[in-house]
């Protein structure tokens, strides 16, 4: 069979990527361009800063994905390009550059889901992971617990009610003093915490065993500075840091773990921004071992947002003859599985 | 010379493909419809109707500003698209500069108006000059955003019968009615909004002068900071 090489574009927040993946497994190149010097100054990403920074980036950002791999746009069979969810101007600058390549070049035009991605990140390194299997995916603005049934076929078991556990992460690294972004902070300092100093609620949702509230999680966490502050004793930073951590990572556990069993699956992935924690992936990969499960996860350069996995998700819609038309538009809050 | 041109500064989306002297084709649409979904179906259709050879294409001219923030990044990233792919340049034309030609060849002067809300308008104000070959548009003020009563200062400083056009007037019309000193009048709805036509007649003047960019290098002007960057300058100067 031909081989099929797809150009994948990804511009859903603050970082400027694009990606040629051979075949869905393949990652012929990878650049990502990160804005995140610039958002710390914010404390956060802005939209608008990251929408005019896709602007100026996009273009040397594709051309370099094309020299890496050693290609033009004519030996590229699609493009492919995140249209949701995300920052709808972030999202607009990929969109319409794409849509645009796409026309000029006569190439399809793929629009993929975000989350989609992520999951899909999954099969880069693992060449004989295939669905079904079950996801958690966990970043910045997400956390879902996914049955992935077939390449492009979803079942969400369970979501947020609130915050992303990624959010968490940057709230409470803000209030301990860490700064932004909080994940990679917080992942670290842990390290030289006690998980177990400090008794942090595992937030359940009723009704619901797998939806996620990380709100309440947060607020104690507040409310615990506070009042070690209004009595004026100082508190440990890593054992705040490593207890907060410990309480996330155990819900997550214990959900997926149910959802594995529930669902009787032999497979298990992880995907999305968070799935580079170190306390996740030890837990994740320590739990799956106990029971038996196959446990996936990607390397942390393809966990962050990156076109890479962009273009592996983007593969199979190729192979289902799933193009999308020139008025595929930005949608910012996309669900997994619409179209 | 062949240009695809752009616009989608404002709540008009238009684009045309035009020849030297002659506008082979012209798609524009007022319409609250998001121009991310209109733009390009509307490309492929005049491309289509006109059977374009996009291989025949010389140069990409896109509206850079002022106007919608949003509205300019769709336009460059789909000029820049454009561009990239088929390695050619992109014509920069002013917002503004481009809705004064719509005007093309006025003895009054010409002042664009486009909301930029906070009581703002995107502006600039015009003259034609004739020339060898026909009319040079002069700029008396250069694409700025500056609130309506400073706008019509300057008009009346100019003191000289006035052309207002632009998505600008319905918002402030009783405010220009009420402070215009100097005769002026409104153009007409066939000629008051952005046309992708006037960007590329412009655009081959400029190019003609050796003023173009490659697709790299383009990005829009907003001539305005973000409004973190506006309130972080702020702080910092307090």
């Amino acid at each position: 069979m031909k081989d099929i090489n797809i150009l994948a574009i990804e511009s859903s927040c603050d970082e400027t990527a694009a990606s040629i993946v051979r075949n869905g497994r393949t990652v012929l190149s990878n650049v990502i361009s990160s804005q995140i010097d610039l958002h710390t100054l914010y404390g956060g990403v802005v939209p608008e800063i990251a929408s005019r920074k896709h602007t100026e980036n996009i273009n040397p950002v594709v051309r370099e994905a094309l020299s890496t791999a050693g290609m033009k746009l004519s030996d590229v069979d699609a493009i492919a390009v995140t249209y949701g969810p995300g920052l709808v101007g972030a999202l607009l600058v990929g969109v319409s550059f794409a849509k645009a390549v796409s026309f000029a070049s006569g190439k399809p035009l793929i629009g993929v889901h975000h989350i989609e991605g992520h999951i899909s990140a999954n099969y880069i390194e693992n060449k004989d992971l295939e669905p079904p299997f079950i996801c958690l995916v966990v970043s910045g603005g997400h956390s879902h617990l996914v049955k992935v049934k077939d390449y492009g076929e979803y079942e969400i078991l369970g979501r947020t009610r609130d915050d992303a556990a990624g959010e968490a992460f940057d709230k409470v690294a803000r209030a301990i003093g860490l700064g932004y972004p909080g994940g990679p902070k917080i992942d670290k300092v842990s390290k030289e915490g006690n998980p177990d100093a400090i008794a942090f609620p595992r937030a359940k949702v009723e009704g619901s065993v797998y939806d996620f509230s990380f709100s309440g999680l947060k607020s104690a966490v507040l409310n615990y500075l506070n009042q070690c502050e209004m009595k004026g004793e100082n508190y440990v930073r890593a054992d705040v840091a490593a207890s907060f951590q410990k309480a996330v990572v155990d819900v997550l556990t214990e959900h997926s773990m149910t959802a594995i069993r529930e669902a009787g699956m032999k497979k298990f992935a992880l995907a999305g921004g968070v799935a580079s924690n170190s306390a996740l992936r030890a837990s994740m990969e320590e739990a799956c071992a106990k029971e038996g499960i196959a446990f996936f996860k990607p390397s942390p350069i393809l966990c962050t947002d990156n076109a890479a996995m962009i273009g592996a998700a983007a593969y199979y819609e190729y192979l289902k003859g799933n193009f999308s038309t020139y008025d595929l538009n930005a949608v910012p809050a996309l669900k997994l599985g619409e179209r | 010379m062949k240009i695809i041109a752009i616009d989608s500064s404002g709540m008009t989306a238009s684009v045309a493909i035009t020849e030297d002297d002659i506008t082979i084709a012209e798609y524009s649409v007022n319409y609250k419809k998001t121009h991310s979904q209109t733009l390009l179906p509307m490309l492929d259709e005049v491309s289509k109707m006109t059977e374009l050879d996009l291989n025949t294409v010389d140069a990409i001219a896109v509206a850079k500003g002022p106007g919608s923030f949003t509205g300019l990044r769709i336009g460059s990233a789909t000029a820049k698209g454009l561009g990239f792919t088929l390695d050619k340049p992109i014509i920069e034309v002013y917002t503004t500069d481009a809705l004064a030609y719509n005007m093309y060849g006025t003895d009054r002067i010409v002042c664009p108006l486009m909301d930029a809300r906070r009581e703002q308008v995107y502006t600039g104000i015009y003259r034609f000059k004739r020339s060898d070959d026909g009319f040079d548009l002069e700029t008396l003020l250069k694409p700025s955003a500056l609130p309506v009563e400073e706008v019509v200062k300057k008009i009346n400083e100019l003191n000289e019968p006035v052309i207002y056009l632009g998505d600008g007037v319905p918002v402030y019309k009783d405010k220009f009615d009420a402070l215009t000193c100097v005769d002026h009048v409104y153009a007409p709805s066939h000629r008051n909004r952005q046309s992708a036509a006037s960007v590329g007649a412009l655009a081959l003047k400029l190019y003609k002068a050796g003023r173009y960019v490659s697709s790299d290098d383009h990005v829009p002007e907003y001539l305005r900071l973000s409004q973190a960057e506006r309130e972080r300058k702020e702080k910092e100067d307090t």
